[in-house]
């Protein structure tokens, strides 16, 4: 399969790249690691007039701590994600997710940026942000911008940045001690889509009750769900069975999935709950609850 | 339509080519350096016969633009002989039976090669997970493992 012509851009700079995306207004598209876009393209499911690839401006890959924050740089690939210290040590919902992600030569080139930006409700990142109450910072002609997770995903395959902003980085507030996350998807095979998949971020108070609560899912509806009523419910309590059990139960019920060869409605929805309870069930042991 | 030139080293030549913006790695590799040893089976990011290196790392390169490339060092299977002589890798396939019919081994090789540079001593498990972009349709794996594994053991 061929795409439909187009041109390519390989800006050497930041500038140089968001002048492209003026230019070319809606014709263009950012190209970063490519593995959702080339695809796109190849069905001609999408087109592009001009793609503007980034992967040739020094400065989008890191992953570091720093000013309170675990900074993560847009171009960063899944592979680098799955096999960084800092995150197998500290951020294993991190590690977690991105090595679900598709396949391992896929995550050569796939980046945490594009797996955002492109806003498929079936990715698996997104779900991870929402839980972790991550934000991104915008960058464009005025300059940078941060977008809270949250107000991120406007809707299927689209999100809050303009037509010439590029994702420069996702930046996760360092969880305070007594926190723990843990992503789980259930797949048909390696390199599937999710069937249902779920994130949870928990983090204990000293006296054992849940402190703070983030809940996110992935393939659950047209863009990727927060489960805040699940999250809401779980504050000031014990993190215990009934606990975990009536939050999935919320989760699933936040769920609006469709029915695809990778099941039914129903089928998909009680997944959802399940993974959720799984979710939670980990991060809490993770967190030292259990 | 567009027009770039393209540095690209395959197999430790040098190349400097005409390819339009749209054509993928694994069509310029066959099509224009007639290395026909990187296959496409599925052309959708499924199942890896297409894998070859790029600066070090398997990539699918039904899903590489040729312009992607530019710059960078691509090894396919055809580089992996030399004088006359099998790559271990290459050796292993052929002594542990790791093919039937062959249309995803040189995939396989270049991820298993990919693998070996990272990791000299890889487990079974950590060979199965590497490869597991990598569609075989006939072995049943077992004896694609093995093949890494003896190429592991004769690379030590």
């Amino acid at each position: 399969m061929i795409p439909a012509p187009f041109d390519y851009h390989a800006p050497t700079t930041l500038s140089e790249a968001i002048a492209l995306l003026q230019r070319h207004g809606d014709q263009a598209k950012v190209l970063s690691g490519g593995q959702s876009l080339l695809p796109l393209l190849k069905l001609r499911v999408g087109a592009a007039g001009h793609l503007v690839d980034i992967g040739r401006i020094p400065g989008l890959e890191y992953i570091k701590e720093e000013d309170g924050f675990l900074k993560i740089g847009g171009r960063t690939r899944e592979s680098e994600v799955e096999r960084s210290e800092i995150i197998k040590s500290k951020y294993p919902i991190l590690h977690d997710t991105a090595r679900v992600i598709a396949d391992p030569l896929v995550r050569n080139r796939a980046t945490i940026g594009g797996n955002l930006a492109h806003a498929d409700p079936a990715n698996d990142h997104p779900a991870t942000m929402l839980a972790l109450g991550a934000e991104v910072t915008a960058t464009g002609a005025k300059g940078h911008r941060t977008i809270p997770i949250g107000q991120f995903f406007t809707g299927l395959f689209s999100t809050a940045l303009a037509a010439d902003e590029i994702l420069t980085e996702i930046r996760v507030p360092i969880p305070p001690p007594r926190s723990g996350g843990a992503y789980v998807k259930l797949e048909r095979k390696v390199g599937d889509f999710a069937t249902a998949a779920a994130a949870a971020q928990i983090t204990l108070g000293t006296n054992g009750e849940v402190e703070r609560a983030g809940i996110g899912l992935t393939a659950a509806g047209p863009t990727p769900i927060k489960a805040t009523e699940a999250e809401r419910f779980l504050l000031k309590k014990k993190p215990d069975a009934a606990a975990i059990a009536e939050a999935a139960r919320l989760a699933a019920a936040a769920a609006a999935p469709t029915a695809d060869r990778r099941g039914s409605v129903q089928y998909k929805r009680e997944m959802a709950r399940v993974l959720t309870a799984r979710a939670l069930t980990k991060a809490i042991e993770r967190a030292g609850g259990r | 339509m567009a027009m770039h030139t393209i540095r690209v080293t395959v197999n430790g030549t040098p190349y400097e080519k005409q390819v339009e913006s749209r054509l993928l790695l694994v069509h310029f590799l066959r099509d224009q350096l007639r290395l026909t040893g990187t296959h496409i089976g599925c052309d959708t990011t499924h199942c890896g016969a297409c894998t070859v290196i790029v600066d070090g790392e398997p990539v699918k390169s039904c899903t590489v633009l040729a312009v992607q490339a530019d710059g960078s060092e691509v090894r396919t299977v055809e580089g992996l002989e030399q004088g006359g002589k099998l790559h271990p890798i290459q050796e292993g396939f052929w002594q542990e039976h790791g093919l039937q019919c062959g249309y995803c081994t040189p995939g396989m090789m270049m991820t298993g090669v990919a693998l070996l540079g990272r990791n000299p001593n890889p487990s079974e498990p950590e060979i199965r997970q590497a490869i597991s972009g990598n569609l075989c349709r006939c072995t049943g794996y077992v004896n694609i493992v093995k093949s890494i594994q003896y190429a592991a053991a004769r690379l030590r």
